[in-house]
């Protein structure tokens, strides 16, 4: 018997659990010619902002333990060119499109929601929170229960479609994060997002990357990731999509244990651009091995 | 130097093309690095790197018939020459420009600037596909002691139609192109950055380059877009 891979995160029915992680995978496009994305769960496209976005000075990247640090500062195309240009694309296979994307204010937020919410194809979005507010001095959007109860809000009126909220790490309580953002009207949480960090020349003594600072990824966040998986699985009722350091099916399978429905691979892609395709194969396998035959029922079966 | 036999068919690569390597299964280092391929020969390619960190220390502590991975081949192409024309190299550099010289055999003037003698590797091989070689180090150890830009300004001088082919370090790309756009001759350069992916898609090796409608220059991908760029087009930072 063929064991059942589908997920619904949200409304969104996936034909796997597996994933793109947004801003590591381009707009599908970058990927295609090594990944057969018609085997992806959903493909999870780069930020997208308003207004087409430069980025941050290089250096922008430098590789850490068992992790990368990046700063690239959101550079994307912009909403309208994403949609007249990427979406055609997108629309070509046979996957969940989910778009990634985030503001410098909650009317930002609103304005780049309703636009892609109304784009045929587009399946749901997923809000970036780890973004700083302009109208509070920078702050992050997602770091003060607050704030991201009002744009989560805002965003949830103008949205057709089933809405992720990617929630950042950095907090005292993600678990608490978790439950202000279903509480405001999201449809499943994703996280996480990057950690963040900083590494030093040290005959120089200066930053490595131009932004000072930037987000930790790959396996070294592993552990934390999972435990903060577990944490909001423990404290909310929607769907979780875990992320943070999935290089194997084995590291997959650890998040769906601790609670979550999908799972999104990142930094992976960049070091194996098949790595997505080759998870949901050894999923599979894994799922016909332990002779489980739904994949939703090894969701937050963790045993204590 | 390191000669891979691929395990599966993989597409011919042309001169100004690289790879991205990874030796070893674990995950540190976690990134695969970025190389120019030396030549393609046979169904086998080559590459000639310098020990540089953990990654390059991975691949040289390789031994015969062991796996590594790779992907590739990526990047754009130097345009092709169709006549004679120049070629600058610093270093390692020479690595990118080999495929070309070999692509066009007799037909560069290469000018080639190391440290020392011991940074300037397979020379007799490199100056039997060059109609000819000036080599120079910063400490005499091995041809002219002088900065590779300055015979190669000197030549250029009185060959300004001839198209310039560059790879070397940034400050030594950024000079080479100075004196071409000063000379009104065409340059193209390779230039090196720090990559993830290498397929355009994590945006962390970007560069400045100008077009039409931006002369302040818009962020392109090393890797996607080039490695290989008209030299006006770059607009050189913090080097």
């Amino acid at each position: 018997m063929i064991p059942s891979l589908s997920v619904n995160i949200g409304g969104v029915i996936l034909k796997n659990p597996v994933m793109t992680a947004s801003g590591t995978f381009g707009y599908g496009e970058e990927y295609a010619e090594f990944v057969d994305l018609n085997r992806l769960g959903a493909v999870v496209v780069k930020g997208l902002s308003l207004k087409p976005k430069e980025g941050n000075p290089v250096p922008r990247i430098v590789e850490t333990a068992s992790g990368m640090l990046n700063a690239i500062g959101l550079q994307n195309i912009g909403v309208d060119r994403f949609i007249a240009e990427k979406m055609p694309f997108l629309r070509r296979f046979d996957t969940k499109v989910i778009c990634n994307f985030f503001g410098d204010s909650v009317d930002e937020y609103i304005h780049v929601a309703d636009a892609l919410s109304r784009t045929d194809g587009v399946h749901a979005l997923e809000m970036n929170v780890s973004c700083p507010n302009k109208q509070a001095g920078w702050c992050v959007f997602g770091t003060d229960p607050k704030v991201l109860h009002e744009v989560v809000t805002a965003v949830r009126k103008v949205c057709r479609i089933p809405l992720i909220v990617k929630l950042t790490p950095n907090v005292t309580s993600i678990a608490y994060m978790a439950k202000v953002a279903e509480e405001s009207g999201a449809d499943a949480v994703s996280l996480i997002n990057t950690i963040t960090g900083m590494a030093i020349d040290i005959r120089s003594r200066r930053p490595v990357l131009a932004n000072k600072v930037g987000g930790l990824s790959g396996p070294a966040i592993k552990p934390v990731a999972v435990r903060m998986v577990w944490e909001v699985f423990n404290a909310v009722k929607i769907p979780i999509i875990g992320m943070g350091g999935i290089m194997t099916a084995a590291d997959a399978l650890e998040f769906l244990i601790a609670g979550a429905r999908g799972i999104a691979v990142g930094t992976a892609n960049f070091v194996n651009p098949a790595a997505t395709v080759e998870i949901v194969e050894a999923l599979e396998q894994f799922l016909a091995d332990e002779q489980v035959n739904d994949v939703n029922e090894l969701v937050g079966s963790l045993r204590i | 130097m390191l000669t891979l036999q691929p395990l599966q068919p993989v597409a011919v690569p042309v001169p100004g093309q690289f790879y991205m390597l990874q030796a070893g299964a674990t995950h540190d280092p976690l990134l695969k690095r970025p190389f120019s391929y030396l030549s393609a020969e046979n169904g086998s390619i080559s590459f000639l790197y310098r020990i540089r960190g953990k990654g390059t220390r991975a691949i040289a502590a390789l031994r015969e018939n062991e796996t590594i991975s790779l992907i590739g081949p990526l990047g754009n192409a130097y345009p092709m020459p169709s006549g004679e024309f120049i070629a600058v190299a610093g270093g390692i550099g020479i690595a990118s420009l080999f495929s070309l010289l070999g692509a066009a055999t007799g037909r560069a003037a290469l000018f080639w600037g190391g440290r020392t003698a011991g940074e300037l590797l397979m020379t007799e091989t490199v100056g039997g596909l060059v109609r000819n070689a000036v080599i120079t180090t910063d400490d005499g150890s091995a041809g002219r002691k002088s900065m590779v830009t300055e015979p190669f300004r000197e030549y250029l001088a009185v060959n300004t139609h001839l198209p310039v082919y560059v790879c070397g370090s940034n400050p030594m790309m950024k000079a080479v192109a100075a004196i071409c756009a000063d000379a009104g001759a065409r340059c193209f350069v390779s230039l090196e950055a720090y990559m993830a992916c290498g397929v355009g898609a994590c945006l962390g090796c970007v560069v400045k380059i100008r077009d039409a409608e931006s002369h302040e220059g818009r962020f392109r991908s090393v890797c996607k877009d080039g490695p290989v760029f008209d030299a006006s087009t770059v607009v050189w930072e913090g080097q």
